[in-house]
């Protein structure tokens, strides 16, 4: 079986890709908002929050003003739209430590599929204070959108059907 | 009518042999091998079962007069037809009390109306069974009473009881005491040990029966009266009247099925069918209890047969009242659960009880020609479980609901007449 | 399937902690500036209090509110029910409005069991008799982890328990909870006031275990078990159980204190809680309402497995 499975997934980008496409997604953030001052990157939990801190590192390596983009985290479980409907695990628990009023708050997924854990973060987001500006990037958009939700920065956008799992991690994105 | 049962295990206080039993005219006119049946003969073949005399129980509550949603004395009686009874005392903790004639009177009267088996009541120790004055025990025994209790409670006060044996010892009567030392079970809702630590409940612990056995043992030495004790329940109490009846003193004992059949984890459920006062007590105490009945220490199996509407056994716990229906299934549990042979299982529920209950000329004779028709016949290996909603009694609280039991009546003759046929009663 | 929180053994050592990570969600919510989610949006959570507790009854209050749920309250008084068909019709009547929880308190031991059988809502017990009173067991366990910092179980934890644990529904869950989670649990008690049976180790002695314990639980008394005979008089009971001023001078500054509320001020507790260096009495309070937000969202939060399918994430 696991075999079987190995043999079917299928490695679409490497460690390098992932890395190239997080520095490409880095400029793009400090470009589009004119530097990285007022820039908070929320990565939702749980796969969003190794991609939003590599993402801040990658920022405070190009931009000057970079140093110290804030950094935080939000679970979305009690936000969702399927709550009573199947088990749901909260992940880690929200850390968003400063203030986001007046914010460009970046969230930050790994993978954005339907679009409902984002319509669901947006609605957590807004539970602690009023962005001035909410944008969205995510490493790796693999459409069935199911909500009106358009990412702003894409590492990768990955044509699949819907039963394939997309796996994303530093070391690469797998189908499987 | 005149019936012929035929080819039945025959067993009574002689043993046991394979035989016909003819019943003419409410007696048994004949007892053989191969009687032939005459022409206006019933013939009940009772091949594979076993034909005894009719039970007697000791102790059943019909709540007539003054409770009658629960159980009348016919629908008591219907049930008590069924398990094979064809004597039952009702005791006395009915409203009003039966403590004079009156009552006792009425009891007895709807008991022949129903015509379904004797109907025996008890009256009470004290009067109200308030445990402050003697109930007239002379009026109450000329009125035919035998057996007197202020059952459901113990006589707390040990003066008046003590007068009660000294009354009562020249009349031919006997004081049958509800164990338990009040003081030591307030509020109490199930047996004191374990279960009830962890449960949260209130503890009814064994020395509260103990205490009251061991003193009405002592006030029958002191007083040479008559003692019968009730539902005993635990390990302590089984070894105090297994002592007294090695100093012969006249004392006599029951036990429930329950009480060897159903331990105090039942409790865990919460579903109050399973209190009962004295309570479900621990393993240990159910085999002592069961090695009682082996020994003779426990002379007689009774119901307490304590028929509740269900609304009241959906109470809290501590707020239900104790009792649970035995009636229908006294002599189902007994064969599943007692490892005794079976002529000494029916001894415990015919004629030791019927000794006691002073109607041994009627209830409880050997199956001999010219001996009053009071007759059981059961299967012994029929196992079946119960179905509350066909149970004769008025209430469903039966904690035998998905329990085998093994052993189940077929026919009930009372009086000559077949009350119970197939297990149906007939009137 | 209906789920229900009736007891700590009933939950298990998988859901005692399942519901313990859940509360470190809710916790992060109530320290926000607006401590809400819609997590139970459209859900009814009926308080059903057949015995007084108002601070329960807020509680549980709360914490429903919080996500978001509906709440109804019925407080019945005892004496007003002492008819069986008032019980079951209560929940029947109540439950046919569409309730999804009942949380119930009930002064007899064993009736939240009762009432589970006559409804398809959750129940959660708040409180059973002297038997039960999970919630409180939960935000106990939760205090100790928050406090000692330790996630992975209580290992090695000594805790003492102290004083009127027979009629204690705290005690008994309190202590099942500890027990479950690794922790070695003494009774501290006159032998009145202990269940007739136990499996913790127990003694009449504060003085003797003070010097060894992680965590002092102070029970309350009750002032009618004096009436019972059950301690001679409040001055003993406070001279041999009673955290006094020199019992509390001997505690370690790790040792957490704990009350489950509300303290008999010099009875059971003779110093001011609040210049104990490990009381945490208050903060037992502040995690009540993150617990029973984990206990409610575990309830009505998760579906089934089998109604997964089509779900989809992302």
């Amino acid at each position: 079986m696991a075999a079987e499975q190995q043999s079917r997934a299928k490695q679409v980008l490497g460690p390098d890709d992932v890395r190239r496409a997080i520095t490409r997604i880095a400029h793009e953030i400090t470009e589009r908002n004119r530097g990285a001052s007022g820039v908070a990157l929320v990565g939702i939990q749980t796969g969003g929050v190794w991609v939003a801190e590599a993402l801040a590192g990658e920022i405070e390596r190009i931009d000057d003003a970079g140093a110290g983009v804030r950094v935080g985290s939000v679970d979305a479980s009690l936000y969702r739209d399927d709550i009573g409907l199947r088990p749901v695990s909260p992940g880690a628990v929200s850390e968003l430590t400063f203030t986001i009023d007046g914010a460009t708050v970046v969230l930050v997924d790994d993978v954005l599929y339907t679009g409902r854990t984002v319509r669901a973060a947006l609605d957590a987001v807004g539970d602690y204070g009023r962005p001035r500006l909410v944008q969205l990037a995510v490493l790796v958009d693999r459409g069935h959108r199911e909500l009106p939700i358009r990412p702003d920065y894409v590492g990768k956008n990955l044509p699949t059907s819907s039963e394939e799992i997309v796996t994303v991690t530093s070391d690469g994105v797998v189908i499987s | 009518m005149n019936l012929l049962i035929s080819n039945g295990r025959l067993v009574d206080q002689d043993g046991e042999r394979r035989g016909d039993v003819r019943v003419v005219d409410g007696e048994i006119a004949e007892v053989g091998e191969a009687l032939t049946a005459d022409a206006d003969d019933r013939v009940l073949d009772a091949t594979g079962f076993v034909v005894t005399p009719g039970f007697v129980d000791l102790h059943v509550h019909l709540r007539e007069p003054g409770r009658e949603e629960a159980e009348t004395i016919e629908t008591g009686s219907r049930a008590a037809a069924l398990g094979g009874f064809t004597a039952v005392v009702a005791m006395p903790n009915t409203d009003p009390t039966q403590d004079c004639v009156e009552v006792i009177d009425f009891v007895r009267e709807q008991g022949r109306r129903a015509g379904l088996c004797d109907v025996l009541p008890s009256g009470s120790i004290t009067v109200g069974r308030a445990g402050e004055q003697l109930a007239p025990f002379g009026e109450l025994a000329a009125a035919g009473v035998r057996i007197f209790t202020d059952d459901g409670t113990g006589v707390q006060d040990p003066l008046l009881m003590r007068r009660a044996y000294e009354y009562a010892s020249d009349l031919g009567i006997v004081m049958a005491q509800h164990c338990e030392v009040a003081r030591l079970t307030d509020g109490a809702v199930m047996h004191e040990g374990a279960c009830c630590s962890h449960l949260g409940l209130p503890g009814w612990p064994s020395i509260a029966e103990e205490l009251m056995v061991h003193r009405d043992i002592e006030l029958v030495r002191l007083t040479g009266g008559r003692a019968h004790l009730l539902h005993l329940s635990t390990a302590g109490s089984v070894d105090l009247v297994r002592r007294a009846k090695a100093d012969g003193l006249d004392v006599t004992a029951e036990a429930t099925p329950h009480h060897v059949s159903l331990s105090d984890e039942r409790l865990e459920s919460y579903d109050a069918v399973y209190k009962v006062n004295p309570p479900l007590r621990t393993a240990a105490d159910i085999e002592a209890v069961r090695a009682g009945l082996a020994d003779g220490t426990i002379d007689a199996l009774a119901t307490d047969h304590a028929p509740h509407v269900p609304e009241s056994k959906e109470l809290p716990l501590d707020h239900a009242p104790p009792g649970m229906l035995g009636l229908e299934t006294a002599l189902g549990v007994a064969i599943a659960h007692l490892d005794m042979d079976l002529v000494d299982i029916v001894g415990a529920l015919s004629w030791k009880p019927a000794a006691i209950a002073g109607v041994a000329d009627r209830h409880g004779r050997p199956l001999q020609a010219g001996e009053p028709a009071n007759l059981c016949v059961f299967d012994p290996t029929e196992g079946w479980e119960v179905t509350p909603a066909r149970l004769a009694s008025k209430s469903r609280n039966t904690p035998y609901v998905g329990v085998g039991l093994t052993g189940r009546v077929q026919h009930t003759i009372y009086d000559g007449e077949l009350v119970v046929l197939d297990g149906e009663a007939q009137r | 399937m209906t789920r229900s929180l009736l007891s700590i053994s009933e939950l298990g050592v998988a859901g005692v902690g399942r519901i313990l990570d859940l509360a470190d969600h809710m916790a992060e919510v109530n320290r926000r500036p607006n401590p809400k989610v819609p997590a139970l949006r459209g859900k009814t959570v009926c308080n059903l209090f057949f015995e007084d507790s108002t601070r329960t009854r807020l509680s549980f209050e709360t914490a429903a509110k919080r996500l978001s749920a509906d709440t109804m309250t019925f407080a019945v008084s005892q004496s007003s029910l002492n008819k069986g068909e008032s019980l079951r019709d209560t929940i029947e009547t109540i439950g046919a409005m569409g309730v999804d929880a009942f949380v119930i308190r009930h002064g007899s031991s064993g009736a939240p069991w009762q009432l589970g059988q006559w409804t398809t809502a959750s129940v959660v017990n708040a409180g059973d008799g002297w038997h039960a009173h999970p919630t409180q067991a939960l935000l106990d366990m939760y205090t100790v982890r928050v406090a000692l910092n330790r996630r992975e179980g209580f290992d090695g934890l000594r805790v003492a328990i102290v004083g009127d644990v027979k009629h204690s529904r705290v005690a008994r869950s309190t202590s099942a909870a500890f027990r479950l989670l690794g922790a070695d649990v003494t009774l501290v008690a006159p032998r009145t006031l202990l269940p007739p049976v136990h499996d913790e180790h127990s003694t009449s002695d504060l003085d003797d275990v003070l010097d060894d314990v992680d965590v002092v639980y102070l029970l309350r008394l009750q002032r009618e078990r004096m009436s019972e005979a059950l301690v001679p008089t409040l001055r003993e009971y406070t001279n041999r159980f009673g955290l006094t001023p020199a019992r509390a001078a001997r505690l370690g500054k790790h040792v957490l204190v704990m009350h489950p509320g509300p303290m008999n001020r010099g009875v059971e507790i003779a110093v001011d809680p609040a210049e104990l260096p490990g009381n945490v009495i208050t903060q037992q309070v502040t995690n009540g309402i993150s617990v029973r937000m984990a206990v409610l969202f575990d309830l009505l939060g998760s579906g089934s497995e089998s109604s997964l399918a089509g779900g989809a994430d992302g």
